[in-house]
């Protein structure tokens, strides 16, 4: 089994910090993982995105030409990737600022709305932790549990007092993602 | 929220989640190295960062400090090797090439030192993304003089950490300057990791006894050790440059390192070094399902290039007494460089045909496995 995510934004909404996250939960539950980012002189609302592949058996290449799962979070985002989902994929996005929705119809298409969440829980930063719940919800690649250690291991300790608030706003995204 | 890179809390043997970058810092100050000194430079500044995070000269004494240029890090690393110390320095491309004139008068000196090129694009300042236009740069060299660096090509996150330690030993067992080439996706991608045990670091004996030509004040017994790559007469310079040519033929002899993926019955075999062999083993993989027998050859040496191993394999023939390769492609992140070196191994015994993106651009394996299916075409028109 060998799961390729692709997790496309805006510079500054967590997409690299989700995918770490992601990538280190894989590897608490005994996986093979990558977390390859495509790095460039962008900031905060540039483009950012990152792939990530979890497998259980040895990874080969880091960079891929098609995914299984399209997490996208903005319009050139979608725009980008929409076309890259494998024939049966899952595609997700968050449809803040988004004018033209996703429109293919050969795999499954789920709408989290994310950004409203986060500023209805007062909490912007909590935003990819939301859309990490959205994607475990249709797609448990890893579990709670997993993620929760991951959260342990890889926060510094003075923040782990903030780790409920980021497993809330994990379960607040299971409960708000929808097939579109 | 900001994730911190791992720290020396681990556990012995712990898998860790490290960049390739990161892990080069971790294997570092494990495997008992006394130095660092660098400059910044993207896509490998996370080397310098992680080690002033973890702050070894508070454990096990090592320095680090950050240099004012890249010319500045390799004479730093120059002076530490001749008095016997384990120093290292990091850049990438542009970084790399200032270093050329001290690597040039280390290895004139045939002092041991160790110099990481994560390589972007260029030529010039180029682009930050990942490259590996760097091949000749580094197996070529860039200094003056008729002088050779081991260089060591890692393809995974485990092999950049492993490779910090035995190319430490290969610099000191040889007197010459190691080298390990990356390219940006190596250095800035992720994965499962396990680091090198430690090891303490020299002790001021330990270096006088396994390093006898450094300068490490002279004891009353022997005379001084000179540390200098100028010579006034040019037979004492031949000479030493004889000494130097008896050693690099000796580690082409025995330092070669190489690995192959599904080449058994392979008739096309992709030639690609670092994190271009993981693009060629998913396209291989994808080329399989098509019946096309695809293998991979890949270098881990750049320098000593592994010729005979390449030959060896290329010359395989089958019960009926055909060549069982037919035609080799080179997968390279750049306009084909190592492509020569595949040449001299295989001299016009077959088609070789070299398949690359240059400036930043890191193709995909469907690119590669296309480029075999068109090479293939054109040798079966």
């Amino acid at each position: 089994m060998k799961t390729e995510i692709i997790i496309a934004g805006f510079g500054g909404q967590g997409v690299l910090s989700m995918g770490k996250i992601l990538a280190y939960s894989g590897l608490m539950e005994g996986k093979e993982v990558t977390w390859m980012p495509a790095y460039g002189p962008e900031q905060r609302g540039g483009t950012a995105n990152v792939t990530v592949v979890i497998s259980d058996k040895q990874i080969a290449s880091p960079i891929l030409s098609n995914y299984d799962i399209a997490i996208v979070l903005n319009q050139p985002s979608l725009d980008k990737f929409q076309a890259r989902v494998k024939p049966g994929g899952i595609l997700i996005y968050d449809n803040f600022g988004v004018i033209s929705p996703p429109q293919r119809d050969d795999i499954s298409i789920y709408r989290i709305n994310a950004m409203d969440k986060a500023a209805e829980l007062k909490n912007p930063k909590v935003f990819n932790m939301i859309v990490l719940g959205g994607l475990l919800k249709v797609a448990p690649l890893v579990t709670l549990e997993g993620l929760e250690k991951a959260l342990y291991k890889t926060l510094p300790e003075r923040h782990h007092g903030l780790i409920p608030l980021n497993m809330q706003a994990i379960n607040e995204g299971m409960e708000i993602i929808v097939k579109d | 929220m900001k994730i911190m890179a791992n720290d020396m809390k681990h556990t012995e043997g712990e898998v860790m989640l490290l960049k390739g970058n990161e892990a080069i810092a971790h294997a570092a100050i494990r495997c008992g190295v006394d130095g660092f000194f660098g400059y910044p430079i993207t896509p490998q500044s996370e080397i310098i960062e992680t080690l002033a995070m973890l702050k070894p000269w508070e454990t096990t004494g090592m320095a680090v400090v950050q240099a004012e240029s890249e010319t500045a890090s390799i004479n730093m690393v120059y002076g530490a090797a001749g008095a016997g110390k384990r120093a290292f320095t990091s850049s990438s491309s542009p970084g790399i090439a200032l270093m050329q004139e001290g690597i040039s008068y280390m290895a004139g000196c045939e002092i041991p030192g160790v110099v990481i090129d994560v390589s972007r694009g260029g030529p010039g300042l180029g682009t930050i993304q990942p490259s590996q236009a760097d091949y000749t740069q580094m197996t070529r060299g860039g200094g003056n003089g008729d002088y050779r660096c081991i260089v060591l090509a890692p393809s995974t996150v485990q092999e950049m950490a492993d490779f910090v330690p035995l190319i430490f030993d290969l610099a000191f067992k040889y007197r010459c300057v190691g080298m390990i080439l990356c390219d940006g996706v190596i250095g800035q991608m992720m994965e499962k990791c396990v680091l090198p045990p430690y090891q303490p670091r020299w002790t001021e004996e330990e270096i006088r006894e396994r390093c006898p030509w450094a300068a490490t004040g002279r004891p009353k017994d022997r005379q001084p050790n000179i540390i200098t790559s100028l010579e006034q007469t040019p037979e004492v310079m031949e000479e030493r440059n004889l000494r130097m040519q008896e050693k690099y033929r000796t580690i082409q002899e025995n330092e070669t390192r190489c690995e192959t993926y599904m080449t058994d019955d392979a008739e096309y075999i992709i030639a690609a070094f670092g994190i271009s062999a993981r693009l060629a083993v998913t396209a291989i993989d994808e080329l399989r399902k098509e019946g096309i027998k695809a293998g991979l050859f890949r270098p881990i040496t750049l320098w000593p290039y592994p010729y005979k191993e390449l030959e060896a394999l290329c010359t395989k023939q089958t019960p009926n007494g055909e060549n069982m390769v037919k035609g080799v492609l080179c997968a390279e992140i750049n306009g084909g460089q190592m492509i020569e070196d595949v040449r001299l191994a295989i001299h016009d015994a077959m088609p070789i045909k070299h398949f690359g993106r240059m400036g930043g651009v890191v193709p995909e394996p469907d690119e590669i496995a296309e480029a075999l299916k068109n090479f293939i075409g054109g040798l079966n028109r």
